[in-house]
């Protein structure tokens, strides 16, 4: 979900000279700033422009540190950069459920989904997490997204709900084996969360919204809290042996190995979320012979993608170099003999799967797994084979 | 022998009328954890500042320009197995290639430790 720009630290992924280069932001008194700022300074983290924002993209740990650090015990990564909202009223889970194609209206209590806001042509504007807290709907969406999602909702729903921006909160995730173990030590409860649920909690008199959830393939949980409160919970956090700081760097190689979609790579408004392989996010409700199908934005092309009477033209896939060569965003994918059939939107050499592996999409014929393909890189065709996601397994705590 | 830097962050060592190449210390410090290198061939010549390597953590794609021209003699083979002595190592076993100088001239315009100092801090 997050967007994570090139570049990520100070250098462009493909093709950069070593020369240091002009911030993408001429001056970095521009930038916003998180309510964590001093402490990522103290902590000795590299700063780097973001979705507006100031942010750590690693710590001196480093990169891949800080990655098995996720992957083994537990890695605690500010994002308070997204942008979280409340929709409130009788009427909010129906008004929220005609911009997704998603269901919104059964979802119970407590419960989290994932979402896509879709415009009239059924291309994603941002992908999103939503929990029904009973008194509102909370959402978060993506950083460099949220002002033009909140102008989104507001003009398309604004008349059959409340909808309130929340900006200003912080939002931390812990993530990883060890996370739970961590928290609960200062949430006590916390553990009785499984993946995808929610519930507020109090911590020095500040209220604390809690999900299991995050984006790195790992257990471990998100949790929302007053900007004024922050600091202090991130020091209590660290303060535990197994948490360490992880920067955006390691955010994006963790969730690109668990398959998960980086906006403005992965997906964007051009791409539907059948052309992504999203249809999971799809409730059967939701689509043709349901009870509430269609009456989103782009239904027809949506639906019509599902049911076949639309052709795809490009399907999202995941891929694995056959050489030990990363292969990175924008790399031309090429048939064996020679036609481009698509391209790279993500890729790297992941930490924990120990090879290249990537997102892309390709033309319809060639998405099967097991499918093989080449990627030109610098003018070099590397093998690469269509590959199930994620590339590491999924350990989201279900009970 | 003689170490130069270029403001493309290679160093080069030059002894005789071979010479050694390989990243700064900044250089890698920038691009975090080495996990990929490409190195050219052995025997193929360059101009000075065409593309002869690259060089790619998990986050970023960086190249490695010639400092200087000349015929590639050999290339690290033990960087190509373990990409991170570019970090543990950057000016010792972490070389990249070296090159015969075909224009030892092309040395005098490169900076000296204390200019490229000046220039990376």
């Amino acid at each position: 979900m997050n967007r994570v720009h090139p570049p990520l630290g100070g250098l462009p992924p493909q093709r950069a000279r070593l020369r240091r280069r002009k911030p993408a932001v001429s001056d970095p008194s521009d930038l916003l700033k998180t309510p964590l700022h001093a402490l990522h300074l103290e902590l000795g983290a590299r700063m780097v422009p973001f979705a507006g924002y100031s942010m750590p993209v690693q710590y001196p740990a480093g990169l891949m540190a800080e990655h098995h650090h996720t992957r083994n015990a537990a890695g605690l990564f500010d994002v308070s950069h997204m942008g979280q909202l409340t929709l409130s009223g009788p009427d909010a889970a129906a008004a929220f459920e005609s911009l997704m194609p998603v269901d919104v209206i059964d979802l119970a209590v407590g419960k989290q989904r994932y979402g896509l806001l879709l415009n009239d042509a059924g291309g994603i504007i941002d992908d999103l997490m939503f929990v029904n807290r009973g008194d509102d709907i909370f959402v978060i969406v993506n950083g460099a997204c949220k002002h033009g999602d909140l102008a989104h909702i507001v003009d398309r729903i604004g008349g059959r709900c409340t909808v309130e921006p929340q900006f200003d909160r912080a939002l931390l995730a812990l993530q990883g084996p060890q996370a739970v173990t961590a928290l609960q030590r200062l949430l006590p409860g916390v553990e009785k969360l499984v993946f995808m649920t929610g519930a507020a909690f109090t911590w020095n008199g500040a209220d604390l919204f809690v999900t299991r959830s995050g984006y790195t393939g790992e257990d471990g949980c998100e949790i929302s809290l007053p900007a004024a409160s922050a600091e202090a919970f991130a020091r209590a956090l660290l303060a535990q042996r197994e948490v360490k700081p992880v920067g955006l760097g390691a955010r994006n190689s963790l969730r690109l190995e668990a398959g998960l979609c980086l906006y403005g790579n992965d997906i964007d408004t051009t791409t539907t979320p059948v052309d992504a392989a999203l249809n999971w996010a799809m409730q059967k409700v939701r689509r043709t012979g349901g009870a509430r199908a269609g009456g989103f934005p782009g239904a027809a092309r949506v639906l019509g993608q599902l049911d076949g009477n639309e052709p795809l033209t490009r399907k999202r896939v995941g891929l694995i170099a056959l050489e030990r060569v990363p292969v990175r965003e924008h790399v031309e994918l090429q048939s064996l003999d020679g036609q481009k059939i698509g391209e790279v939107t993500s890729g790297l050499l992941g930490p924990t799967a120990d090879k290249p592996v990537a997102i892309g999409y390709v033309a319809p014929g060639f998405a099967a797994i097991g499918t093989r393909v080449n990627a030109i890189v610098r003018g070099k065709a590397v093998p690469m084979e269509v590959a199930s996601m994620p590339f590491v397994p999924n350990r989201y705590f279900r009970g | 022998m003689t170490t130069k830097y270029t403001e493309d962050h290679e160093w080069i060592s030059v002894d005789g009328d071979i010479a050694t190449v390989g990243i700064t210390h900044h250089a890698q410090d920038a691009l975090g954890d080495v996990v990929f290198v490409d190195l050219p061939e052995v025997g193929k010549t360059f101009a000075q500042k065409d593309v002869a390597g690259v060089v790619e953590s998990v986050k970023a794609a960086a190249d490695v320009y010639m400092p200087v021209s000349g015929e590639v003699t050999e290339v690290n083979e033990a960087l190509r197995n373990d990409p991170s002595l570019a970090n543990s190592d950057p000016l010792g076993a972490g070389w990249f290639f070296k090159v015969k100088l075909s224009d030892a001239s092309q040395l005098d315009a490169l900076l000296d430790e204390t200019a490229y100092a000046a220039f990376a801090a």
